[in-house]
């Protein structure tokens, strides 16, 4: 019963949404209303169980003392602190527990849980995306190197999208002739993507519609059960 | 000696960059973009839909990529209220409602107050992706019963006339991955037949070119900060867009000199390899 029961709930769900795709009528526009309602509400339940994750993984490192536990100790005290300010004094709009706090607000030039985000959380989880771009030039350095005929046409496109991507591409190339347009490395790069990048994504979004179909039937039909849990 | 000698060309490269990056936002050179059809065509979708229209802006994104989607925000928010449309803010994104609410005061400051509940409204994050939206195509108000301040729907002046998305012109999501613009795109267009357009990253911007066809299945596509400072060029205005953009593009050469100063190097490197071992074979 433990293993068929899922299997039962799945095949019938997975069956009724398929039917209401073609029949959105009554019954079954109803039941697929309320079988979306029943998603979102699961899906909130799915952040709880997140969050009591989180915190079960980074007290188990604080309390072996794993390697670089102060990380995890420091994750935990932040997790916290937003907590307890949105919970205390709410965000922007919201009220928290104690009201708006506008003593502290006043102090601070924000509520608490603004603060931090504005000031700590913003500039560091940006930073956190721009270290990207020093990845990126280092692995370009060291990585993109011609080898072959395919690395060589890369390489082309590439320095041609690249270019083609700044503020530099309209003066590189404006000397070249309208009647020659197509050679100005802003249309150049267009061309590149408008073409051959979306006949390539084209099938690449077909290949992934079709394995999507058929992994869908799969779970629907019992067949692939990992979902489940517990391995094979 | 060959693992100091890659740490130190390491930290060359990432000196440089920093330089790269920094000293055009400090004297800024004055580059200006040229303009592509699809953020035209994003921006046609906003100048053509008609004054007093209940419009939707999703921010689909969080901090890390504020730097190339807020000012994409922030112009088209200026440009649906200078045409007078009515903006409802969604968010598929758990910190996007936040995002919202930058973009509203930042624009605010620029053009002057705008009414709370009349002029623009932030329904917030709702989890679930495609499925929220499906479920605002039925229903809006059993999605989003309220707003972030706690406003009850039936009491926000501007949802009066919003049933469903049935009811709405069109659908910008500014989008840094799942669930975002593609999920509108499957469902606002292709089952409720709104019109979608939308902003992207740089780097997911290629994903989403088959979905710009003639079915108009995406309306219009901006993708990254060039396409930003395109949409602030066809405002008429230079905004941040416009400036980070000469930083951009000075990294993106400097990227493309170190590929080429990195391909002479392997090139050297292969000669001389074959050179010794032309010697050793006599």
């Amino acid at each position: 019963m433990k293993k068929n029961l899922p299997l039962i709930v799945a095949f019938a769900s997975g069956l009724l949404i398929l039917i209401a795709g073609f029949i959105p009528h009554k019954p079954f526009g109803m039941l697929e209303e309320t079988l979306t309602n029943w998603f979102m509400i699961i899906s909130s339940f799915a952040i709880l169980l997140g969050q009591i994750s989180l915190i079960q993984a980074n007290v188990t490192r604080v309390a072996h003392r794993s390697p670089n536990w102060q990380y995890y100790l420091a994750g935990l005290i932040s997790f916290a602190g937003m907590v307890v300010f949105g919970l205390l004094w709410g965000m922007e709009k919201t009220p928290g527990i104690l009201g708006h706090g506008e003593g502290i607000s006043q102090n601070l030039g924000s509520k608490p849980f603004d603060y931090i985000f504005d000031y700590i959380y913003m500039p560091l989880s940006a930073t956190m995306f721009s270290l990207l771009a020093f990845y990126i030039a280092s692995a370009a350095y060291r990585a993109f190197i011609i080898r072959n005929f395919e690395s060589n046409l890369l390489m082309i496109t590439a320095v041609i999208v690249m270019l083609g991507r700044t503020s530099f591409a309209t003066w590189i190339t404006s000397w070249i002739p309208d009647s020659w347009g197509i050679l100005q490395l802003p249309r150049l790069t267009d061309f590149i993507m408008q073409y051959p990048n979306t006949a390539a994504q084209r099938a690449i979004l077909i290949s992934a519609a079709l394995g999507v179909v058929g992994s869908s039937l799969r779970i629907i039909l019992g067949i692939e059960r990992s979902y489940l849990g517990g391995g094979k | 000696m060959k693992a100091d000698r890659t740490l130190i060309e390491r930290r060359i490269v990432f000196l440089v960059l920093a330089l790269a990056v920094a000293l055009p936002l400090i004297f800024p050179l004055g580059l200006r973009t040229k303009g592509t059809p699809l953020t035209k065509k994003a921006y046609d979708l906003v100048d053509q839909t008609p004054t007093g229209s209940v419009v939707i802006l999703s921010f689909d994104y969080d901090p890390s990529t504020v730097t190339e989607l807020q000012p994409m925000a922030q112009a088209i928010l200026e440009h649906a209220w200078k045409k007078g449309h009515k903006v409802i803010a969604t968010a598929m994104w758990p910190q996007g409602s936040q995002m919202a609410d930058m973009a509203f005061e930042n624009v605010q400051a620029k053009l002057g107050q705008k009414e709370y509940g009349r002029d623009y409204i932030n329904l917030g994050y709702k989890v679930g992706g495609m499925v929220v939206i499906q479920g605002m195509g039925r229903n809006f108000k059993t999605v989003f019963p309220k707003d972030t301040s706690g406003l009850n729907y039936e009491d926000i002046p501007l949802l009066k006339t919003v049933k469903s998305l049935r009811d709405i012109k069109y659908v910008v999501s500014l989008s840094a991955g799942d669930p975002g613009l593609k999920d509108w795109v499957l469902t606002a267009h292709d089952k409720y037949g709104v019109s979608v357009a939308g902003g992207t990253t740089a780097v997911s911007a290629p994903g989403f070119l088959p979905y710009v066809n003639d079915q108009k299945q995406l309306y219009g596509l901006m993708g990254g900060l060039k396409a930003a400072a395109e949409y602030e060029l066809l405002m008429e205005y230079e905004g941040p867009a416009s400036l980070n953009m000469n930083p951009q593009s000075v990294a993106h050469v400097l990227i493309l000199v170190l590929i080429a100063i990195g391909n002479i190097k392997a090139w050297r490197k292969r000669k001389a390899a074959l050179k010794s071992g032309e010697v050793a074979n006599g």
